[in-house]
């Protein structure tokens, strides 16, 4: 496969766009994008201070040096969340989210959750009781509570996070599989800011986890490859690997998910019955059965158009 | 020689000759969730797998800790 832009050889290939570039090309289309969607989703402007959640996967890492090569003012938030899993997985994390930053000369605040609360996530989720005996719950609860926390008390206008479409997608998914209404109308690239708490944005909503990936390793971005242990087994892996098999076989598929769910929102279209009446449709002249185009239905011009092909 | 094929511990191997799209697919991995690298090197699926290539796949996975 060729290169869209120059014809050497590609080293990414997009199915869902249609679009294969060589590293160099993909290096200069991923920032394009993102700086397409920031402003397409209004997401926050050069004079504003953006603080960007870092976890020291590929995805905020990505997001982090997206941002600084287009000249955003991003600085960084790191939580330490005490997770060892016997892989030192917070302690590698946080190396691998103060190296970049060190050698970006990038700022990273640097919260330690043991410090803050007495206890690091994994003891704080068992004595609680919450999430079924997995911190997940606890942890999502914490690094709500404390990125709010942070970016007010540090002045900061937005908060990004490097969610990419999978991570949408496979919420969205989990959402539609229960119908959970609030949450489905809450969703977005963009939640405004409330009660005093920062605007939350989600640059990277519209690329494929594939993409990020693809992104961190041309860019020779060091990232923990380490799942968090407690990941392993998790239901967002489950709807990401079952909409990767979907993806296969129906390119675009994923992106046509999230992108139609978000157009529906936006219309009003979500949970709001259907007015009959307004949908406006015609009896068919031939058959008198409802149609919605002022012409023959459906049905009768396909029968009519198999006459005239027989007919030849 | 064969192709080795390695996705985190594990390692598969293929017959030479083979296209990278119907080697994921014949060691069962989804092609949608890997970048396969050849020497620190991205490669396509309709690359063509040769004697000796040891292809590292990277998964593209994470459980959503952004
Ligand atoms: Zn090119
Ligand atoms: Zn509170």
């Amino acid at each position: 496969m060729k290169c869209k832009k120059c014809g050497e050889k590609a080293s990414v290939n997009m199915r869902q766009h249609k679009l294969a570039l060589c590293k160099e090309h993909y290096l200069e289309w991923v920032p394009e994008q993102t700086e397409r969607f920031i402003k397409k989703y209004e997401m926050f402007t050069r004079d504003e201070k953006i603080l960007v959640a870092v976890s020291g996967g590929k995805d905020s890492l990505a997001l982090w040096d997206i941002l600084h090569r287009l000249g955003y003012q991003a600085d960084g938030l790191y939580l330490g969340l005490g997770i060892d899993g016997g892989i030192g997985y917070s302690h590698e994390s946080q190396r691998l989210a103060q190296k970049f930053a060190d050698e970006r000369g990038l700022k990273l605040h640097v919260v330690d959750i043991e410090k803050e609360y007495g206890q690091p996530i994994p003891v704080l989720s068992e004595i609680s009781h919450r999430g079924h005996g997995k911190p997940c719950a606890v942890c999502g609860l914490v690094k709500r509570h404390e990125m709010n926390r942070i970016a007010r008390d540090l002045g900061y206008a937005v908060l990004a996070t490097g969610h990419n479409l999978d991570d949408e997608a496979a919420v969205l998914f989990g959402n539609t599989l229960n119908w959970s209404s609030e949450y489905l109308l809450r969703q977005g690239p963009v939640l405004p800011s409330s009660d005093g708490l920062a605007r939350k944005v989600k640059p990277l909503c519209r690329f494929y986890e594939r993409e990020m990936t693809a992104y961190a390793l041309a860019r020779g971005i060091e990232y923990i490859y380490e799942e968090c242990p407690y990941a392993d087994g998790s239901q967002s892996i489950y709807y990401k690997e079952l909409l990767n098999q979907l993806e296969t076989t129906r390119p675009g598929a994923k992106l046509t998910f999230y992108l139609r769910f978000l157009e529906a929102r936006k219309r009003g279209d979500l949970f709001i019955e259907q007015n009959i009446e307004h949908a406006h449709l015609h009896a068919c002249p031939k058959c008198g059965q409802p149609t919605s185009t002022d012409d023959y239905c459906s049905f009768c011009r396909m029968i009519e158009k198999v006459n005239a092909v027989s007919a030849k | 020689m064969p192709v080795k094929l390695i996705l985190r511990n594990k390692e598969y191997e293929v017959k030479p000759g083979m296209m990278l799209l119907d080697a994921l697919k014949k060691i069962g991995v989804v092609p949608e969730s890997v970048i396969a690298t050849r020497n620190g090197e991205m490669i396509l699926e309709d690359e063509i797998l040769k004697d000796g290539d040891v292809i590292k796949l990277v998964a593209v996975i994470s459980g959503g800790m952004w």
